[in-house]
């Protein structure tokens, strides 16, 4: 089939002074990976003395990830993006995040991977086996808001709406790491974030909200 | 973004057989570390790879340990969000620290990589305008000679007049870091200064010495900087996120109230980490007092030549020099 690893022997013929210790051991892991199917993409943390089996993707291959804590198979490209695999391959699709600059430049495509704030749209899906992805449609749902989601409600912490799903998902990573967060601490952390209506008072009253109902209070 | 074939080694050897047989440039295979600059590139289609080498996919290359010698090797793979967050380097290696902090935004701090941030291309928009065919892709005209050179070099320019983006890089310069390259013959260390190159003296579509069939794996602080006093201060014209107008990486060894050794290393005013090295012998042995900010920022920049809209740097950077040494002489 078309996306089954190449024989990489095939692709990158050894230099002529390659040390014989490099060319032993990359040929041995060239014949493992030969031999290795091409369904699921192995661990990253696989350790060092595992035997070595380079994979290589060219075409289209399924792909097993974690979002919002379901397990999805999705078919994908090397060059799919985790951002247009959520809009776009995923299906039923999950729109919350958001294509604006598609060059980590504006934060509106932003996710959390592994509980870290990231641009999806600047990853690789293919990176993103074996990771927990978290969109902002995992965060809560319409009736059951997050106190981040519902705070931006409360707030009137948006006007077009088109950054919003991203300046959640910062301020959540950032509350959820310390729900005390002061507004410095906040802004730093919606320092990659872009709001072209300038609503940014609400967002961070908004924060400030939020932290304060996630502390226990009112 | 074009398609490609995305290689996921396991080894570090694996990955160096995966790149091109030969050392000299190519657009055919590029390194993917965590993406941040490749991706946006290949989107503009500045480079347009048949195969991406993935080294995400090799454990043990993040992180870092002490070495024998009682320095600090740090893996490349290492995320920027992992040296910002890392108190024993923020008491021991505070230069690297708010380097690393000062890079981009925490979503792409979180991706982005130690060795990805030091190969990093140039933000000069001539360069990433994909129909703008300037010097650094391989045309014949640095077109912000004579046209929008507000963010260019005002040291070392020639042919090409880019700056050179990282924040880490002046950083590693000014703590004498080597990076450690691995390529198909084996590992080489090069001192982070020689590193980087400049325009005029290296390959112009080029910022540093890596070949096509070479990986920086690590780097490693020398023995005994924890002793030196350090920071590292950047100007950006956006506060929220931003390149750096200029930057200051200044690191001093003190005795008392005197200066025993020095490292200043500029960033965002030169094609490289621009290197101080008569300023750094002219502080040798003085006080941190106002004749020393003076003479420190003067000798410094003596030998800019600012193109028609970056004059500013000038003063920027001396304002900056001044303002790195009262932080270090308190």
């Amino acid at each position: 089939m078309a996306d089954a690893p190449k024989e990489p022997e095939k692709r990158a013929p050894l230099p002529d002074n390659v040390s014989r210790r490099v060319f032993l051991k990359g040929a041995g892991g060239l014949a493992a990976g030969g031999a290795l199917g091409s369904q699921a993409v192995a661990s990253q943390k696989a350790s060092a003395e595992a035997p070595a089996k380079t994979r290589t993707v060219s075409g289209r291959i399924e792909i097993p990830l974690s979002i919002n804590g379901e397990k999805r198979k999705v078919s994908v490209e090397p060059r799919t993006t985790l951002l247009s695999l959520l809009r776009v391959h995923l299906q039923p699709p999950l729109t919350g995040t958001k294509l604006v600059c598609d060059r980590g430049a504006c934060g509106a495509c932003t996710v959390h991977l592994d509980g870290e704030p990231a641009y999806s749209c600047s990853l690789l899906a293919i990176d993103c086996v074996g990771r927990e992805i978290t969109t902002v449609e995992g965060l809560g749902a319409p009736d059951a808001l997050s106190p981040v989601q519902q705070a931006f409600c409360e707030k009137d912490a948006l006007m077009c709406g088109f950054c919003t799903p991203g300046f959640v998902m910062s301020v959540s990573a950032c509350l959820e790491k310390n729900p005390a967060a002061d507004d410095d601490e906040v802004r730093a952390a919606c320092s990659g974030n872009l709001c072209r209506c300038g609503t940014y008072p609400p967002i961070f009253a908004a924060a400030q909200a939020a932290g304060r109902k996630l502390q226990g209070g009112r | 973004m074009k398609s490609f074939e995305l290689v996921m080694p396991k080894t570090l050897d694996e990955a160096i057989a995966a790149l091109p047989e030969s050392g000299q440039p190519t657009e055919r295979v590029r390194v993917l570390a965590g993406g941040q600059d490749l991706l946006g590139e290949m989107k503009e289609s500045l480079v347009t790879p048949e195969r991406v080498v993935n080294l995400k996919t090799v454990p043990g290359i993040e992180g870092h340990e002490p070495t024998a010698e009682g320095g600090l090797r740090i893996g490349a793979l290492t995320r920027l969000i992992d040296l910002e967050r890392d108190e024993g380097l923020q008491g021991s290696h505070p230069m690297l620290v708010e380097a690393a902090a000062a890079v981009a935004t925490p979503q792409i701090r979180s991706m982005g990589t130690l060795g990805g941030n030091l190969c990093q291309r140039p933000r000069c928009f001539y360069y990433r305008n994909p129909h703008s065919p300037c010097l650094k892709k391989g045309g014949t005209e640095c077109f912000s000679y004579g046209g929008l050179n507000k963010y260019n070099a005002i040291l070392g320019g020639g042919p090409s007049y880019i700056v050179h983006p990282s924040d880490v890089a002046p950083a590693l310069v000014s703590y004498d870091a080597v990076f450690t390259l691995l390529g198909p013959a084996g590992e080489r260390e090069v001192p982070a200064d020689s590193f980087f190159t400049l325009p005029s003296s290296g390959e112009v579509t080029r910022e540093n010495v890596l070949a096509a069939n070479e990986i920086v794996t690590a780097v490693t602080l020398p023995a005994g900087r924890e002793a030196w006093k350090a920071t590292y201060l950047k100007v950006r014209e956006r506060d929220s996120f931003d390149f750096a107008l200029s930057a200051v990486a200044l690191a001093l060894k003190m005795n008392g109230d005197l200066i025993e050794q020095a490292r200043l290393t500029l960033g965002g005013v030169a094609p490289k980490p621009w290197r101080c090295t008569s300023t750094e012998e002219l502080l040798v042995g003085r006080k941190i007092d106002e004749e020393t900010c003076r003479l420190a920022g003067e000798d410094a920049l003596r030998m800019a030549e600012p193109l028609e809209q970056n004059g500013y740097k000038v003063p920027m950077t001396q304002g900056l020099i001044r303002r790195a040494l009262q932080a270090l002489a308190s």
